[in-house]
């Protein structure tokens, strides 16, 4: 498998178990602040609340970055899927918004615009909408536009090219490396 | 031993495209000692060189310079800038076919004889008969090593074939079993056999599938007679005061513009790029393009009806274990009106990975839905559905206001299903889900069709000029030393996977140049 063809893989600022962090959840809580019930942000960062994973954040804002993340799981949600697999799906945003002001200004609006809703309901931001069924109603109000495009289009490589995702759906991807399928289970199937 | 010709050459046939037609023609008439430059817009990718990573492999083979859409087709809405999937390499879309190798049937060619008159329909009969094709399709599979043809045995059925056959069965079809592929199901013609690595799509690693790539482009180049140039953006053809055909203009890949003097020239970029070479050509003698006192030139573009059904099951799958296209039922073929539509189907199995199924199972869908969906990766098969679709003479290729990299008008792909065309896809996902259903599917999903693969009929073969753009031959009614040598001769698109009828057509082709050049006639 040739890693460089995968954008996501390639991304490795997403540290399970803090790695290169070393930061106790405790450490972790005392520099950044709760958002919704998942996530942590701090300088340049944000981290899952359980401290199983943090991810740097250099043009966004943390809290710009875990709306996406949240956003993310919204709109293909897989609940065997850990939120870090949904931090890599979005993390070439952080990237191209450090390389162009307009994307980084159309995000940053897109998250104000779900916030803004939000607040019309009742609640502190997106993050803190606590059901997924109220979420995605504010979601399906914006569908239509550039933002919820950009994020639900990059989504479908960003998440699905992953070969984590790949090993949670059952898929095997190359074989010819290991001599094809024909002698590991093209034909296993026996329930029929 | 590839042979250097100078631009100035004007003895050499120019070839443009190296895929199933251009390939297979370039190698022909090399082996008959006619000397041959051929284009390929692409680069020379070979077995070692293929990702069997579905992302990675189209950005690697596809094309996916500057096309636009038009029309009612879903794929305008979702996939605006790629209406095909189709292949820029050195063996052009035989990289990256499934390999299956089916014979036109009889009445096909006759379809509009055989059809009547269908409103809205641009229907002919092709201005050949199968007879005339036989012993070319007998040709064609011996080259391609067609499995259950020359005493090739069938391939192994996998899993997506296994449910598929179990479903047949419950459904009374008769006809299905694992294909007449041109894939090797024993070693043969110095290439090795399938080891079932389930990326056919993605360039064969094993070379077990045939490819123009790996077969006749270096066969062809090993006789002297053919110099192949990658990279070559051919961007028009030119013609002498005669309205001979002369050179053919492109881009190399340095970005330098060249002109390779032709003494005739064959084109075979596949229906969208050879109608636009065509109409990109316009000159004071011919304003509406070459090759196109008729008008059709781009017209009655045809893409099969296609879709997919995909299934989902209680237990594991693992349909992408082995060939893509692993099995096929025939029964649904024939012309039978009493279905609510004419021309007739083909089911083929398929499968695709996780990263492509994301992006094809419905396109734009989002939420718990789509993602329960994918969560059923690992327990669904699949099916595609693909069978002939009405000629329009609207659905077309014209010349877009967006350029090329190269400053050259782009093509626009017009598309509108034809109601024949809903109403057969209808049918067939209803078939595709009984089936499925019969061995305990818990949940079907018909899928819209991808961004087209087989791209047919924009200059059609006909008997008369007025009715199309090329003789029985893929010669231009207009331009004596003017060929097609593509899908996009097609009169008609019939039920079959196109790929064994164009070389086919190519192999005849070849004798038919051979004896005109003999001749002098060109």
């Amino acid at each position: 498998m040739n890693h460089e063809t995968h954008p996501a893989s390639t991304v490795t600022f997403v540290k399970k178990k803090l790695e290169g962090y070393r930061l106790s959840r405790r450490e972790l809580l005392s520099k950044g602040l709760g958002l919704g019930s998942s996530f942590l942000v701090g300088s340049g960062f944000i981290a899952a609340s359980s401290a199983t994973w943090a991810m740097e954040v250099k043009s966004l804002s943390p809290e710009v970055m875990a709306t996406l993340v949240q956003m993310a799981r919204d709109v293909y949600p897989h609940d065997r899927f850990g939120d870090e697999l949904y931090a890599l799906a979005v993390k070439g945003h952080d990237d191209k918004a450090s390389e162009d002001a307009e994307f980084k200004a159309m995000l940053e609006a897109g998250v104000e615009s779900l916030d803004t809703q939000a607040r019309a309901q009742g609640h502190a931001n997106y993050l803190s909408v606590g059901w997924e069924s109220d979420r995605v109603a504010l979601l399906k109000s914006m569908e239509q536009s550039e933002f919820f495009q950009t994020i639900r289009g990059g989504l479908v490589v960003g998440l699905y090219n992953q070969e984590a995702v790949w090993k949670l759906l059952g898929y095997e991807g190359s074989s010819f490396e290991k001599g094809g399928y024909l002698d590991r289970g093209f034909d296993d199937v026996n329930w029929l | 031993m590839t042979a250097p010709f100078e631009l100035k050459d004007d003895s050499v046939v120019v070839i443009i495209g190296t895929g199933a037609g251009g390939g297979t023609l370039a190698n022909e008439l090399a082996q008959k000692g006619i000397d041959v430059v051929a284009l390929e817009a692409g680069g020379r990718h070979l077995p070692p060189d293929y990702i069997n990573d579905e992302w990675a492999s189209f950005g690697q083979l596809a094309w996916t310079d500057m096309r636009t859409t038009s029309g009612s087709w879903r794929v305008a809405k979702d996939f605006a800038n790629l209406p095909a999937w189709i292949v820029k390499a050195v063996g052009g879309s035989t990289v990256h076919w499934a390999g299956a190798s089916l014979r036109i049937q009889d009445h096909e060619f006759r379809a509009q004889s055989e059809y009547g008159n269908v409103d809205g329909a641009n229907l002919l009969d092709w201005p050949l008969t199968l007879q005339d094709l036989e012993p070319y399709y007998d040709k064609a599979e011996n080259k391609l090593g067609v499995t259950r043809t020359n005493g090739i045995p069938g391939l192994p059925g996998n899993n997506n074939f296994k449910i598929m056959k179990a479903g047949a069965d419950k459904l009374g079809y008769k006809n299905c079993h694992t294909g007449r592929m041109a894939i090797n199901s024993e070693p043969r013609d110095g290439r090795a056999s399938c080891r079932q690595l389930g990326f056919c799509f993605q360039g064969c690693k094993m070379g077990a599938k045939w490819s123009s790539a790996y077969t006749e482009i270096p066969q062809g180049e090993a006789t002297g007679h053919l110099e192949v140039r990658p990279n070559a953006h051919v961007q028009m053809i030119e013609h002498d005061s005669d309205g001979k055909v002369s050179a053919v203009v492109y881009v190399d890949g340095d970005g330098n513009q060249q002109r390779q003097s032709a003494r005739a020239v064959c084109v075979a970029g596949n229906s969208i790029e050879s109608p636009r070479m065509l109409l990109n050509s316009a000159s004071s003698m011919f304003p509406d393009g070459l090759a196109n006192s008729s008008g059709q030139v781009g017209r009655n573009y045809m893409r099969h009806m296609t879709g997919s059904v995909y299934a989902s099951f209680e237990n594991p799958v693992h349909m992408y274990r082995g060939t893509t296209m692993a099995g096929i039922i025939t029964d649904e073929s024939r012309h039978d009106p009493a279905r609510g539509f004419v021309g007739g189907f083909e089911m083929e199995t398929l499968s695709i990975g996780v990263p492509f199924m994301a992006a094809f199972i419905n396109p734009g869908a989002w939420g718990r839905e789509f993602a329960a969906t994918m969560d059923m990766y690992e327990n669904l098969a699949g099916m595609w559905i693909v069978g002939e679709d009405m000629p329009q003479e609207s659905n077309r290729i014209t010349l877009s206001e967006e350029k090329d990299q190269h400053g050259m008008p782009a093509a626009n792909v017009h598309f509108d299903d034809h109601p024949n065309d809903v109403a057969m896809r209808n049918y067939a996902y209803q078939q595709g889900k009984a089936l499925y259903d019969s061995v305990g599917a818990t949940q079907t999903h018909p899928t819209p069709p991808y961004p087209s693969t087989h791209n047919l009929g924009t200059n059609r073969m006909s008997a008369n000029a007025s009715d199309g753009v090329v003789n029985s031959f893929g010669q231009s009614h207009d331009i004596s030393n003017l060929f097609i040598s593509d899908g996009s001769q097609f009169t008609t698109g019939a039920a079959e996977n196109p790929t064994l009828t164009i070389v086919t057509l190519a192999i005849r082709q070849a004798d038919h140049i051979a004896e005109l050049m003999t001749s002098k006639a060109i």
